[in-house]
Parts: structure tokens; sequence; C-alpha cells
């Protein structure tokens, strides 16, 4: 495998990060699994940023976000697969 | 075993610079150190804005800031001066525990003036002294490394925070002594934390220590601290919630290595060699300055968006592994790991490459915000004055 489009933290993550610069809305993604060594791909449905996260399910609203294994926050919104996902649709469940 | 090149002090703990400080008690001493700094050349003033009518705890940790800053072995010697004699003796004895040079000026009867004329002889002769040491050859054993991270975003647990966690993993195994802290960074990530203290009185104590601090924020919150943590920064580098950053951060102390004790802002290890959690602020200037009052000798700070934060005595080696900083900051990077994103290096490589770069910069190689002149110096102030 060549460089990846995103890397997921651990196999159960429903998010990925991208890791490149050039992620427009309709783009193949292929991404890299590091706990595992796995491939996997997904079509961006939005552009997203180097460093932001791509939804790799749909993830309904009130829902748990899966990162490094853990749970990260709660969704207030609806996400679906391939979608941008930050502060517009995912919120902590501390502060 | 790893080895480097380093300045063997009095007390027996290894530095890796050769500083003579000019450190002043107080902000009203802050014009007669640099005075004297800019006298004396090869001379370090370290001004802050504290020092007058703090009592209690946090004039406890204003004191102990200030002797372990002295007493770092990257600092040969020591000039303090302060607007009066007996909180300036305070530090000087302090100091003077470790068996290394240290004098202490008071301004009250003398003016600024004679201060510094007085302070500048005795600053030039303890230059004249450390410029005479000569650096003998110590295992990496002998080498303090405190980490914490900055301006973080996904990269940093992606890849620079994961070397970081190499790093201490491999000198963990080795006998080293190293250093985490960020207290408040921790959330969402603090039971997950609790199970890699050393037993389980140990982890009782980090859930005590980061509960006491959760609970002052969440006593003063005004709102649900979306802004500041995470900063604007990490947001727009992708991280949304404390917790995604928690677990971010939380791959800097590696796999395996287990912290065997908790300590105070500004404590100095007592266990013995291993990793240690230190009560700090997640501000990383506030951090790194009470890493350094604790005694650590290099800092290792793997950033993401690009924080730029150095340390007046401790050279602080900058890690980062996303491609646009490296592009647009590239001045600010010691090592870069961005390759790991793009599969073209491992973890494993990277973390030996960051051994190898500590121990280079140990011998005296400057970091790049040690070039750049970045000496941050903050003080950990606990609550108001009296």
């Amino acid at each position: 495998m060549s460089a990846p489009d995103f890397i997921v933290h651990a196999p159960g993550d429903n998010v990925g990060v991208v890791v490149v610069e050039t992620v427009e809305a309709g783009k193949p993604l292929v991404g890299w699994v590091l706990d595992t060594d796995a491939t996997i791909s997904v079509q961006a449905l939005d552009p997203i940023p180097l460093g932001h996260k791509v939804a790799l399910t749909d993830i309904p609203d009130g829902a748990g976000v899966l990162k490094y294994g853990h749970d990260i926050g709660r969704t207030v919104a609806a996400i679906g697969k391939g979608r941008h996902v930050h502060v517009h649709n995912l919120k902590t469940r501390r502060w | 075993m790893p080895s480097f090149f380093g300045y063997r002090r009095e007390n027996g703990r290894v530095g890796v610079r050769n500083h003579v400080i000019i450190l002043p008690l107080d902000d009203l001493s802050n014009a007669a150190s640099e005075a004297v700094a800019n006298n004396i050349k090869g001379t370090l003033a370290i001004p802050h804005p504290y020092g007058r009518l703090q009592f209690g705890a946090d004039l406890d940790l204003h004191f102990r800031t200030l002797i372990g800053t002295g007493a770092n072995p990257n600092v040969a010697a020591v000039v303090v001066i302060g607007i009066e004699p007996g909180w300036t003796k305070r530090v000087v004895d302090g100091i003077k525990a470790t068996g290394k040079p240290v004098q202490g000026f008071a301004i009250e009867g003398n003016g600024d003036i004679s201060t510094i004329a007085a302070a500048s002889r005795a600053a030039k002769d303890f230059v004249h002294w450390a410029s005479e040491l000569v650096r003998s050859e110590a295992d990496i054993r002998d080498l303090w490394v405190s980490v914490k991270c900055g301006e973080s975003d996904t990269t940093s647990g992606l890849a620079s925070n994961p070397t970081v966690g190499d790093f201490i993993d491999k000198v963990d195994a080795l006998g080293a002594t190293t250093c985490f802290g960020e207290t408040s960074e921790l959330t969402g990530a603090e039971a997950v934390c609790a199970t890699r203290a050393a037993n389980p009185a140990v982890g009782e104590k980090f859930l005590k220590t980061w509960s006491d601090y959760n609970d002052f924020i969440l006593a003063n919150k005004t709102n649900d601290l979306s802004e500041s943590q995470p900063t604007k920064g990490n947001i727009e580098g992708g991280l949304t919630t404390i917790e995604e950053k928690a677990f971010g951060n939380f791959q800097k102390i590696g796999k395996k290595a287990r912290y065997v004790d908790v300590l105070e802002p500004a404590q100095a290890p007592t266990k013995g060699a291993g990793l240690y959690f230190m009560d700090t602020s997640s501000a990383a200037a506030e951090c790194v300055t009470l890493q350094a009052a604790a005694g650590f000798a290099v800092h290792l700070f793997p950033t993401g968006q690009g924080n730029v934060i150095g340390n007046p005595i401790l050279p602080v080696i900058k890690i980062t592994a996303n491609p646009r900083t490296v592009r647009t900051m590239g001045e600010h990077v010691d090592h870069d790991v961005s390759g790991i994103l793009r599969r073209e290096l491992t973890l494993d490589a990277a973390g030996d490459q960051l051994i190898a770069l500590t121990l280079r910069t140990a011998n005296g190689r400057l970091t790049a915000a040690e070039v750049l002149g970045h000496r941050e110096f903050v003080l950990t102030k606990l609550y108001r004055s009296a």
C-alpha cells in the first residue's frame, strides 16, 4: 500500500483521520488501520481538511464516536458515512 | 548503554547545558537582574512577574520553582537578586543545598545601581569558573527527560506523540528517569491513565489529583470550555473534544512504561529511576517550567499545528508529524516524523531517531527553540496574592 488518504487507530473506530491536504467531496479514499495493518476505503461526501475526521459508518444522532477504541464524545446530529466529523456534529461528554 | 557527554554537578546530577543564571526573587528585581545579564556576557536573566505577597501553598510553589530552577543540573551557578534579604536568602539557601555556587543580593538599602555592580562582579567570577568546566561521559540513566505536547492536532495522536511514547518505552527499560504531566488534558482518558500506574495506590493518587483539578475547572468555568479545551488551534487541526485530545496526549507515555509516582508541581522525583506523572497545567510554558524546576534536563515537545515554545534552561526538542507544519514552520522543527503518515517511516525507527537526537542535544547540539531565542519561563500561580 502506498501513502494512505486517512488513518484509523483501532479496528472498531467509526472515524478516521485525513492525512492528506486534498480531500474534496466525492473523492474515493484509501485508509490504513494502525492496529491491524488493514486497508479500508470510503468515499468522501464533504471536503475534509488535513487532520480532520471522516465518518466510516452512518452514525445516528446521540451516538458515541469511537477513536483509539475509546468513546471521544456524542454526536449532536446524524452523520452519514463519508461525512466530515467535527465541532458541528460532535460534542464532548465532559465540559 | 546509550551515553552522552554532560556536566556532572556537585550533587551527582548531570546537566546538558552550563548556564550561569541571574534569578530574580520577585518582579521588582527583574530590572537589576537584566542589567547584570547585560553587563556580564555568558549569563542569562530569568525575569518573571511574581514573588510578592504570595502565601500558603502558592508561596511554597513559588519558592520550590525558583529553587528548583537554580538547582537544575543545566545551571552551573546562580546569582539571586531580591528586593529584600529574607526571602532572597531562602532561595539562595535552597539552591546552595545542591553544592553549586550561588550568591544573593538584596536591593533595599543599596538601590539598583550598587546592587547591579556587586552582583555583576559575582556573576563575572561565576562565568570564568563555569567556562572551565568540562563535559564527561554519562549514560542515559543520568539523563532526566520530560515530555509535554502543545498546539496538538490529530497528527499528534497518530505519530508525533507515539514517537515520544516509543522513546519513553525504550529508555524506561534502560533505567532512565522521565516525566509527563498535563493533568487537565487527560480528561476523558483518566480511567485508562490510572491503569498505567505501577501499582493501585499510585493509580488512586493519580485519580485524586485529576479529580481535584477537574473540580477546580468545573467550579470556575463560565461555558463549556469550547475554544479553551480543545484550543482554537487544536480545533483548526481537527481535534473536536477533550476526550479525543486526551487519548492523543496519552500516547506520549508509550504502551509499556508504568509511572512510579505522582509528583506535586515542581517536585523532584524521589523514588529512583522510572516514569513520573506531575500535576501540572496543560499550558506549555507553565508545564515545562515546572518540569525544569523538578530537575529534568531535556524536554521532548511534540506539536501538530506548531507551538514554538522554549525554556531558558532546558533544551526543548520539537517533533511534528504534520506535513503542513513542516512546510510552513520548518525552522521550529527538530524532528520531522510526517513520514509515518505516508508509511515511509516506522514508529520504531522514528523512536530510535529521537533517542539519537536527544543524545546529540545532550552533547550540546542546540535545539531550534534555543537558536531562535525562545526562553519562556512562566510561574504557575495557584491563587490571588494576599
